[in-house]
């Protein structure tokens, strides 16, 4: 494991949705890491293959969710159990 | 009413007439309904991706928020999923007050927010390929005015 900060390791729920979820070829994945924020995750991420490097090649295109409320990608990760990454949303 | 969440198509007319109804002290109601627009006829397919449990949860609060920032009767926000055809109805909502100025600004209010804070992603076909819809920098904007 890549190490992305100083937390202690724990198994987080990840998803992806819209063009993510497209370029990294999975809804979901299970992932171990002692990130202690989502920008430490997201480098995390980026370094495991070269899918996920696609998918966070513009960090600035990215929004997270932390167990389902929006959040910033400086949040920290303590507690949360499921993180989801998704483009800028287009209901209506 | 709250907030519903389905694939399936909904009957505008039949849940605008039972949200009227009975509904005690209401001058006003606003009605409004998305439509997927054709777009000349180069658009033959849309497909809405959602977050579910999220995308609940995230409409739950903004009808919360729009009953209380406008002192609403009752409020009501439908939104589909999947596969749409152009002239298919995507979503809709619909506000009761006791004025027509505070039924017609939460509707606006509901539609600004549902745009961008609500886990929802469009994805259309046409002839050259299928592509996913870009967020607005306006639709960002029109969160300002609130």
């Amino acid at each position: 494991m890549i190490s992305g900060g100083d937390g202690p390791v724990t198994t987080i729920e990840v998803l992806y949705f819209a063009w993510l979820r497209e370029r990294i070829g999975a809804g979901r994945e299970r992932i171990a890491t002692d990130a202690a924020d989502v920008r430490a995750l997201i480098a995390q991420l980026r370094a495991m293959d070269d899918r996920h490097a696609a998918a966070f090649a513009d960090v600035a295109a990215v929004r997270v969710a932390l167990d389902q409320d929006l959040a910033d990608l400086d949040a920290p990760l303590a507690g949360v159990r499921e993180v989801a990454f998704f483009p800028p949303m287009t209901g209506g | 009413m709250g907030v519903r969440v389905q694939a399936e198509a909904f009957d505008f007319g039949a849940e605008a007439a039972a949200f009227g109804r009975g509904l005690p002290d209401v001058g006003a109601i606003v009605t409004f309904s998305g439509i997927v627009r054709e777009d000349g006829g180069t658009l033959s397919e849309m497909v809405i991706e959602h977050y579910p449990g999220m995308t609940e949860r995230a409409l739950g609060a903004i009808r919360d928020e729009a009953m209380a920032r406008f002192g609403l009767a009752d409020a009501l926000v439908i939104h589909r999923f999947g596969p749409m055809r152009p002239g298919d109805q995507i979503m809709m909502v619909a506000t009761a007050a006791r004025h027509r100025a505070d039924a017609f600004a939460a509707a606006e209010f509901l539609m600004d927010y549902l745009k961008s804070r609500a886990p929802f992603w469009k994805k259309e076909t046409r002839p050259e390929g299928a592509s996913w819809v870009a967020a607005k920098d306006a639709d960002e904007a029109a969160l300002g005015r609130w």
